[in-house]
């Protein structure tokens, strides 16, 4: 079912922006979707455009330090898709669980991490997340699963922790996300098949973000509709770029997987401005017109930025504000990220086996005896 | 159940195979432990596909013995998930040949998960089933996993020969915090073995990373694991007869290695010869024959080590091919008599 109106808030006027992401709900096998009006309070407002920032500032800075070779490896950002990452949390408690693949840091983030420790683990030093152990597609908070490398494998994970929800009784819920291009994974569908057999508390999100790599969607799917490919699961594609979309789509899912109905799948039209990693200049594949237009027309932060705005929730200074503070956390946790020391060489071999007596491990040459700790 | 004398002491004996020895261990760690549970193909409402879980379902039900579908990659990555939110799954792979689809699973989300959170997130997990040879079943369905399972860190690798072992490993496996994989053998399954009423107390356990010696000997070790343990017990008998007494060595755990046990009989008896079932290359008795060379042992040996191994091919089906495609006891003795240059 089509549904033409767009999500409004309560409160007047939205911002129309390009066709690029059409302002509606497609559903299904669903005889209705999330509610088409939705209610932003002034706290909220602030609290989401706040996390946008926060994300968005900390990318750019990682790709300060990318350049700068103080980061190395891989290093895949969000910016852009904010909005999934902080709608998706204001639908959900941090009591429920979620777990994505390797762009990861904004999750990271809205799941309890904190800027410091996620750049200090992307620079490799010991104050880091995971202590330097995992760099950027290797972060872990509570109740939240990483940070993936393998593509589409944090799916069957994401239903295995579902399946312990289910299995402990305790209400809780887990949100398996992965992208356009781990879509047409088999082992995604395995996951639909056995999450549905099982009625497993699951919501599936695909972030959509056109790309898949270097490759569009057009080249990759057979169907590109991927709010459908679960088949006999019912599903719904929303707006990713608007974070109120997002959110009542993710408050919708959750109340389904809640009253036992089995799992559901979110579609999340969104955009990346980065390539698909640091290695990735981004514009061998798509025009640099086709991001300029996605930034100026449908750029989530501004997007709530006007929103507030027009609707007199809060003031151009107070969103200022709110930049600089963000600015400021971001200097000083790069400040704390280049300065903090790498982790020492005893952490080499630390943390093969939990609770087990320390062992030895052999080094490089047979005359290299180390040793492992929990 | 047989009684009997040992030392002028009754000790009660009971009969126990291999496959009982399992379901036993099985059986009681569900019973201690409510995190405790198993998925696979068949191991619920068929008894297992090898009967290993025979009367589990009935007695624990749908939530706790949970029969899959024919998705080894999606199973294996939903057992992992749920170890990661604080159950402690069995994971049964029918053969462990099927492993190969899931392989990511255990490597890349089980095994190396610990280490990339920094210790935040642990994987209480067993992956189970049936390694190696077994009769008739032809080549996709013969290969041996003890090598590139144990090749992996975060891994414990154990490959259990008798029914003491499959219940003390399995136990020991079960109440591990770290992912184990679990390699039984089908041929073994039938095959009875006795066991007294320590082995058989709820809570024993043979430790992960200790190798037993079941033969003790003077002349030459023999380091085995799995069924090829009973070949070289059989081939020291008839060595026994020319006056070589051989010492054997059961592995029980393929990773962490107990290079210790093998380097003190190395040590002893001056020759060592490895018997194992899987491939030579980069395998099992690879890897020990390079350990004992780097270690103190080396100086011991009287001779080169050497391995005796399955054939280099892929399994053949015929009745007469397979039979020479495995170590058979005539290779054990032949190769010992070789190191002993007899």
């Amino acid at each position: 079912t089509l549904l033409p109106s767009p999500l409004l808030i309560m409160v007047a006027s939205s911002r129309s922006y390009a066709d690029f992401t059409p302002e509606k709900v497609d559903l299904h096998r669903l005889e209705e979707g999330p509610p088409l009006t939705a209610t932003l309070t002034r706290e909220e407002g602030l609290k989401y455009y706040r996390t946008m920032q926060t994300i968005r500032r900390m990318e750019l800075k990682a790709d300060q330090l990318y350049k700068q070779k103080i980061i190395r490896g891989f290093c895949h950002l969000y910016d852009g898709q904010e909005a999934c990452a902080v709608g998706i949390e204001g639908g959900i408690t941090l009591s429920d669980h979620l777990i994505t693949a390797y762009r990861a840091h904004g999750y990271t983030l809205t799941r309890g991490g904190t800027v410091r420790e996620i750049m200090a683990e992307l620079t490799g030093r010991r104050g880091g997340i995971a202590k330097g152990k995992g760099g950027s597609m290797h972060m872990y908070t509570k109740n939240f699963y990483g940070g993936n490398g393998i593509v589409g494998a944090q799916v069957p994970l994401g239903a295995g922790v579902a399946l312990a929800c289910k299995y402990l009784g305790n209400d809780q819920l887990c949100v398996s996300l992965y992208g356009d291009g781990a879509a047409n994974q088999g082992q995604i569908f395995e996951t639909y098949n056995m999450s549905s057999l099982w009625k497993l508390p699951i919501i599936f999100i695909c972030e959509n973000n056109q790309y898949g790599m270097g490759t569009s969607v057009e080249r990759s799917s057979a169907s590109t509709e991927y709010y459908k490919r679960g088949d006999y699961i019912p599903g719904l594609r929303v707006d990713g770029m608007d974070v109120l979309c997002v959110r009542e789509a993710t408050k919708f899912a959750a109340d389904h997987c809640r009253s036992g109905k089995g799992p559901i799948l979110m579609e999340l039209q969104t955009y990346r401005y980065h390539g698909h990693s640091m290695s990735d200049p981004g514009v061998s594949y798509r025009t640099r017109e086709e991001i300029q237009e996605v930034r100026s027309k449908s750029d989530p932060i501004s997007m709530l930025k006007d929103r507030m705005l027009s609707n007199n929730m809060a003031s151009i200074e107070e969103l200022k504000e709110i930049d600089i503070a963000v600015r400021k956390e971001i200097e000083d946790a790069a400040q704390f990220a280049t300065t903090d020391p790498e982790p020492p060489l005893d952490d080499l071999c630390s943390h093969i086996f939990a609770n087990d007596q320390p062992f030895e491990v052999r080094g490089a040459t047979p005359w290299t005896k180390l040793t492992s700790t929990s | 159940k047989v009684q009997v004398w040992i030392l002028s002491e009754c000790v009660s004996l009971f009969q126990v195979n291999v496959r009982d020895a399992l379901n036993q261990a099985m059986d009681e760690e569900l019973e201690r432990d409510e995190r405790v549970f198993l998925l696979g193909e068949e191991v619920a409402q068929y008894d297992g596909a090898y009967k290993v879980s025979r009367g589990l379902w009935k007695k624990y039900g749908d939530k706790r013995i949970i029969d899959t579908p024919i998705t080894e990659m999606g199973f294996a990555g939903i057992a992992v998930g749920a170890a990661f939110a604080g159950l402690r799954p069995i994971c049964e792979f029918m053969t462990w040949n099927f492993s190969m689809q899931a392989i990511d699973q255990v490597i890349n989300s089980a095994a190396k998960t610990y280490y990339m959170s920094a210790g935040a997130q642990p994987v209480p997990i067993v992956f189970r089933g049936p390694n190696g040879s077994s009769a008739g079943v032809a080549a996709q369905h013969s290969q041996c996993f003890a090598a590139w399972y144990g090749h992996c860190p975060g891994l414990k690798v154990v490959s259990p020969w008798n029914s003491e072992d499959a219940r003390g490993l399995l136990k020991a496996a079960i109440r591990d915090d770290n992912p184990v994989v679990f390699l039984e053998n089908e041929l073994m399954y039938g095959v009875p073995f006795d066991l007294s009423e320590d082995v058989l107390q709820k809570d024993f356990v043979v430790p992960i990373g200790k190798a037993k010696v079941e033969r003790r000997g003077t002349h030459i070790t023999l380091v085995s694991h799995s069924r090829c343990v009973g070949f070289c017990l059989d081939a020291a008998s008839v060595l026994a007869k020319e006056g070589v007494e051989c010492e054997v060595v059961n592995l029980r755990t393929i990773r962490p290695l107990d290079v210790d046990t093998i380097e003190a009989s190395v040590m002893k008896t001056g020759h060592l010869v490895t018997v194992e079932g899987g491939w030579p290359q980069y395998g099992v008795g690879a890897e020990i024959c390079a350990r004992v060379m780097e270690g103190p042992a080396f100086n011991y040996l009287d001779a080169p080590a050497v391995r005796v191994t399955g054939v280099d091919i892929p399994m053949p089906y015929a009745k007469i091919l397979e039979d020479h495609s495995v170590p058979q006891i005539k290779d054990i003795i032949f190769s010992v008599k070789k190191v002993l240059n007899m």
